[in-house]
């Protein structure tokens, strides 16, 4: 596999959520607007990045018994520097997001692009894989956050360009559910075609 | 009275899947069979009410006096983790059919994101230790409720001709989605 499609395999192929569905309480949580969506992909892509470079650096030197725990200590790690970074700098955001900064530490795909990709290849591949996965993770969660934006309030990146109230549900909590299914749906029906 | 309302809001207003949509994963994942759902529902309890305890403990006599607040995710995910680890251990040791029952989800739990989450809520929301375990008890009854709740919809669905790219994962959500709607009705219970 040349490093062109370990990039591009998050994006369709192996999208976290649409595909994999891997991750799914921050995609619920956070995709009410396009923004906080592609906020919360921007924080998990970072994450992601820095777990897979140092993690497939260190991989000769963990003992493979207590490499999940070594993982774990790592990726929260770097959940920590984010969520510092992000109450420091970026304070709307990160009130926004909440909880769900410091629960990227459980976030399957960073755990699984560990375990499952970096402690086995190279470190440019990791870096690769992990930028990959975290755009496509961020794709689809502007996607979902886009969608619900419009229907629920007839505007993206809250520029607003329908009138109206929109579909107040699709904001609140059953919408991110029902949007989230149709689109998984949707996906799937695309895969046979 | 305080506790009362901690219980209904967090049981039926805020319910930890519907509503704040902590612990996803397992809601979408061991819900097709309804005896399956117990088991993880009663793991859930056991071990949130667990850890709110002892992370709760531990931030107020060790992370908030020694001033190091910001250790707070890397020290709550190892105790989680190791918690579940151990209560695995001592459950194998001391009580086969228990172990039996709730064994298998143990492990899923440590990613459970409703553990970590009601942890670190409960620091969040100032709660004294009564209120947390309190809070994360009732947390995991609601958890417990959207689970049954779910998988024994599931179970019903399992003859109903669905069109295909609909099974699984897509209905599972279009049905949260409504019992999500459903529970919106208890939001006037408190002001």
């Amino acid at each position: 596999m040349n490093q062109l499609q370990n990039f591009t395999k998050g994006f369709f192929k192996e999208n976290p959520i649409l595909v994999l569905v891997l991750g799914t309480c921050p995609t619920l949580a956070t995709t009410s607007s396009a923004l906080n969506g592609m906020g919360m992909g921007i924080a998990t892509t970072f994450v992601l990045i820095g777990s897979n470079v140092v993690i497939s650096l260190l991989s000769k030197v963990i003992p493979d018994k207590v490499r999940i725990p070594a993982f774990i200590v790592i990726i929260a790690s770097f959940v920590t520097i984010v969520d510092l970074f992000m109450q420091a700098y970026v304070p709307s955001l990160y009130e926004k997001l909440g909880i769900f900064i410091p629960l990227i530490v459980v976030n399957c795909i960073v755990l699984g692009r560990a375990e499952a990709f970096a402690s086995k290849n190279s470190v440019l591949s990791s870096l690769i894989d992990g930028a990959g996965m975290g755009l496509g993770f961020t794709m689809a969660l502007g996607i979902l956050g886009a969608f619900r934006e419009i229907v629920g309030s007839g505007a993206v990146f809250g520029y607003k360009f329908i009138k109206g109230d929109g579909i107040l549900v699709f904001i609140l909590a059953p919408g991110a559910f029902i949007a989230l299914g149709y689109l998984i749906a949707l996906i799937n029906k695309l895969k046979r075609t | 009275m305080e506790y009362i309302l901690i219980i209904i809001s967090a049981i039926l207003i805020n319910n930890v899947v519907l509503a704040q949509f902590l612990g996803v994963c397992p809601f979408l994942g061991v819900s097709n069979k309804v005896s399956t759902a117990v088991g993880m529902a009663g793991a859930v309890t056991f071990v949130l009410v667990l850890a709110t305890t002892v992370t709760y403990l531990i931030q107020t006599y060790v992370l908030d006096k020694l001033g190091i607040a910001f250790m707070q995710t890397i020290t709550f995910i190892l105790v989680i983790a190791f918690l579940v680890q151990m209560v695995e251990i001592i459950l194998k040791k001391i009580s086969q059919p228990l172990y039996q029952a709730l064994g298998i989800f143990l492990p899923l739990i440590t990613t459970n994101c409703a553990v970590l989450g009601v942890a670190i809520l409960v620091i969040k929301k100032n709660y004294n230790l009564l209120e947390g375990v309190v809070f994360g008890a009732s947390t995991a009854i609601g958890f417990g409720l959207a689970l049954i709740i779910l998988a024994g919809i599931r179970e019903q669905l399992e003859l109903v001709d669905v069109p295909k790219g609909m099974k699984g994962v897509p209905l599972s959500l279009i049905i949260a989605g409504i019992l999500a709607l459903a529970f919106m009705g208890f939001t006037g219970i408190v002001k």
